[in-house]
């Protein structure tokens, strides 16, 4: 571009006035952006056109700078506070939503807390009802075996200690209207492994033994106290150890036990 | 101060830049103003308020758009112009007996200002009629381009180049 035939054409001083159309205003204002020499020609322009006027001015203006200074509105100033004021409400919010939150985190944490607390408290109650259950079962069938010892129709036989075991304990109790017979081994000693005592009922004459049971819940049984079916007319019992599962004979040679029906 | 960081000032909503401003442009902007109006008390008047549309209207300056100069010029002018044409005004009758900038100067008895008056004067005597009618039109009138073209019956591209011309012995003088 020829900057010095673009200078003389004389736009510029169109443009300083103000007598360009938008587009080609906005066109030299580029021009001038890339050269400097344009836009000190414009300024000079600018500063006659400045004092030509100020010379039409009929007096001096600036003892009016006071008046007008009075008249200012501080639009911006007044916004830029709008604008802080405005963010109070918003950190308000903020700080509420942010309280509401670990509000809420707590609670959901409390909630968990008692439902874990809720859960412990009814295995402990399971467990408590099931203890209830099982010490009237006990109870139950102590009541049953007190019964059983006062019935007058019971038989009594103790069964003395034999060579095995001289110390050894035990008793019958022989209901014959049940054809029930209660064998007590409290103070026998306990079966080795793989050992069970078998309880049988004996005719003397001749020694005919009749396997009665078998006394493979030992460890189980609290009271050591087992019911037994005997409908056998006996005339003594004895307890033998034997291998798990029983035998067909007793072992005579592990004898534990041995009473004679009295009458 | 940097003309550009000055606007950028008095844009934000600084007051210094905005009394920098006035001192800057108020005494051409009073002439405009008066050219227009040929009333003291009146142009005054208007003065203060085309002032205060400078600071509420600062931000909507836009300088891709023109000079901070043509803008002002612009606001005086329109703010004259709507005077002139308001009710109040007309009721006045004022007797506008004084034509253009030249007619003012020429009248004047008192004159003030940074410039050499009697020389300016003597100046203003030596542009041609053409000169005057051009820069009252284009200048003090805010005329187009086209408009100066169609009022002095004068084609388009001679008004830019005489125009050049006048505004380079006007320079020749003031500077």
């Amino acid at each position: 571009m020829d900057i010095n035939k673009y200078v003389s054409s004389g736009v510029l001083e169109l443009y300083v006035y103000g007598a360009l159309s938008e587009t080609e205003s906005k066109e030299v204002t580029s021009i001038l952006k890339q050269y400097p020499e344009v836009k000190s020609e414009v300024e000079e322009i600018e500063n006659a056109l400045l004092k030509l006027s100020a010379a039409v001015s009929p007096q001096n203006a600036e003892n009016l700078i006071q008046a007008i200074k009075q008249k200012l509105s501080h639009n911006p100033k007044i916004i830029t506070m709008e604008s802080n004021r405005s963010n109070i409400p918003m950190y308000i919010g903020w700080a509420a939503s942010l309280l509401f939150l670990i509000g809420l985190f707590l609670m959901f944490n409390k909630n968990q807390e008692l439902r874990s607390d809720l859960q412990a408290l009814q295995g402990e109650k399971a467990q408590m009802e099931s203890q209830i259950a099982e010490a009237r079962n006990d109870a139950d069938k102590s009541k049953e075996l007190l019964s059983v010892i006062r019935d007058r129709n019971i038989i009594k036989v103790p069964l003395g200690g034999q060579a095995v075991a001289p110390d050894a304990y035990a008793a019958a109790y022989w209901d014959k209207t049940t054809n029930t017979t209660y064998i007590d081994v409290k103070d026998l000693p306990e079966p080795p492994r793989g050992m069970v005592y078998q309880v049988w009922s004996l005719q003397l004459e001749p020694l005919t033994p009749t396997s009665i049971g078998i006394l493979d819940s030992y460890e189980e049984d609290e009271n050591k106290i087992f019911a037994l079916e005997n409908m056998n007319p006996s005339e003594a019992f004895g307890i033998t150890l034997e291998p798990a599962g029983g035998s067909k004979t007793p072992t005579m040679e592990q004898l534990y036990a041995l009473g004679v029906v009295s009458s | 101060m940097q003309q550009d960081k000055l606007i950028e000032e008095l844009q934000s909503g600084n007051e210094k830049a905005f009394e920098r401003i006035y001192e800057l442009y108020s005494q051409s902007t009073y002439g405009i103003i008066y050219s227009i109006i040929k009333d003291t008390a009146i142009s005054e008047e208007v003065l203060q308020d085309v002032f205060i549309k400078i600071w509420n209207n600062a931000s909507s300056y836009n300088p891709d758009k023109g000079r901070f100069f043509t803008w002002v010029l612009n606001i005086a002018r329109n703010a004259s112009i709507d005077k002139i044409r308001s009710k109040d005004f007309k009721n006045k009758k004022l007797n506008l007996k004084s034509d253009n900038f030249v007619d003012i100067l020429e009248s004047k008895s008192n004159f003030f200002g940074t410039i050499d008056a009697i020389g300016l004067q003597k100046y203003i005597d030596l542009l041609g009629p053409t000169c005057k009618k051009l820069i009252d039109l284009l200048f003090f009138k805010g005329f187009t381009q086209k408009e100066t073209s169609e009022e002095l019956q004068m084609p388009l591209g001679t008004v830019k180049t005489k125009n050049r011309v006048c505004i380079d012995k006007l320079r020749a003088k003031v500077l």
